[in-house]
């Protein structure tokens, strides 16, 4: 049996309605091990105004490099109260902001680890269909051999990598159109 | 061993673009730039878990969240989850929102002069079967106007966010509802090019499940994006 997957529709304006009671924005708890760090960035339209109707949702590994997902098979351990997953709907502004700790590397698919990263998924009215990106992060020698990266054109990648703001804060933003317009991915 | 087993690429004409003319919204909001397309890594084809310890038992009636009935005609919307190899979703978590049965949402956004409903939120969810079935009890959501176009009206819809076993799984989508005259006229659900996919949007009437003296019933089934038929070597990943 073979059937096509079902199409994609916008959130539309009131993604709160449905959405709102998953939300996370902090992403590991008390009892999980790790550097922490806090997130913060904008969502901009092709105007440069921040989309006040988006949402922004996360997937990570802890910091040992673990998915809390019965596929990561590796032989590591994912604390109990580490889902891995946020949700975070942006601000009147277009901000949103969460906090979680830095991932470990997980395995590639030329059977080398990836740089630490950030798995993101944005919805917001106005995007008949999900955009698919990733967070890298700054000062990270293995983003020079990451195999996601390296299929960047070069001067695009730096969209893809937080930027340091102060101690323990990274800024990265969702720039839909224009100069510095993310790097979206089909995976 | 890194090789992860992968789902299919979109088959083509099933998704909307994401610049399209006649949602007039998207101008602003649609990547200029091509996607990049890269491979598939165990961090895409893992994702959240979500169990029935995440929702609660009465999640799933939405005419039951508040002290009185909701106002509207109530019914029942139930499906099932599969994959495009037509295997069941068990245990997938399913999230659902709509305006009222006299168009309305309860958002501040929401400026349409119509009454909200202070007996109905709107906002439902419920965890799959180990079937794949869902069942959701709700009232049929009204049709409401929109500025996208000189007398603009969004047929009568129910919004879904699904998450199914992979962070690329993840899909949010409307079920419209049969025989209904404003599709043709609405830009979201004609943003779907191929006929057969945006058919598949429109849930059926459901002889089989509506219950008497009660309430009508709808059947929606969803797909969400199937592995390759041919698996790769090794499943397991990493050491």
């Amino acid at each position: 049996m073979s059937l096509f997957a079902s199409g994609s529709q916008t959130v539309g304006p009131y993604l709160h309605i449905g959405l709102t009671w998953l939300n996370t924005d902090r992403i590991a708890g008390r009892g999980v091990k790790g550097e922490r760090v806090t997130l913060q960035g904008r969502v901009l339209d092709g105007d440069g105004v921040g989309v006040s109707d988006a949402v922004v949702e996360i997937w990570q590994a802890n910091a040992a490099g673990k998915y809390a997902h019965p596929e990561d098979r590796q032989k590591k351990a994912v604390e109990k109260s580490f889902r891995g997953f946020g949700r975070i709907p942006t601000d009147a502004k277009g901000r949103f902001r969460f906090s979680t700790v830095k991932p470990g590397r997980v395995p590639g698919p030329d059977g080398k680890l990836q740089a630490p990263h950030l798995s993101v998924t944005v919805f917001m009215r106005g995007l008949l269909k999900q955009l698919s990106t990733r967070i890298y992060f700054p000062d990270e020698r293995a983003n020079m051999q990451d195999a996601i990266l390296r299929c960047v054109p070069a001067a695009r990648r730096a969209t893809l990598i937080a930027r340091p703001k102060a101690r323990g804060l990274l800024e990265w933003d969702v720039v839909l159109q224009g100069r510095n317009e993310t790097v979206f991915f089909d995976f | 061993m890194s090789k992860v087993r992968g789902y299919r690429r979109f088959h083509p004409g099933t998704q909307p673009e994401y610049d399209f003319p006649f949602y007039a919204s998207t101008a602003k909001r649609h990547p200029t730039q091509p996607l990049v397309i890269v491979p598939q890594t165990l961090s895409e084809v893992t994702g959240p878990v979500f169990g029935y310890g995440d929702v609660r038992p009465n999640d799933n009636d939405l005419t039951r969240q508040h002290k009185g009935a909701p106002l509207g005609e109530r019914i029942i919307v139930s499906g099932r989850v599969l994959d495009e190899n037509g295997r069941p979703m068990p245990h997938t978590l399913v999230e659902i929102w709509q305006a009222n049965a006299a168009g309305r949402y309860p958002h501040q956004n929401d400026q349409h002069n119509a009454p909200i409903d202070p007996n109905f939120s709107g906002a439902g969810r419920a965890v799959t079967d180990a079937e794949g079935r869902y069942r959701f009890i709700s009232i049929r959501p009204g049709e409401y106007p929109w500025r996208n176009h000189y007398n603009a009206w969004r047929p009568a819809h129910i919004h879904f966010s699904l998450f199914g076993q992979a962070f690329l799984t993840r899909l949010v989508t409307q079920m419209y509802f049969p025989g209904d005259p404003l599709l043709t006229y609405d830009p979201m659900y004609m943003s779907i090019p191929d006929e057969k996919a945006r058919v598949r949007l429109v849930s059926q009437f459901d002889w089989e499940h509506t219950v008497p003296e009660f309430a009508l019933a709808y059947r929606f089934d969803i797909v969400l994006r199937g592995r390759e038929a041919t698996p790769t070597e090794d499943l397991s990943v990493g050491e």
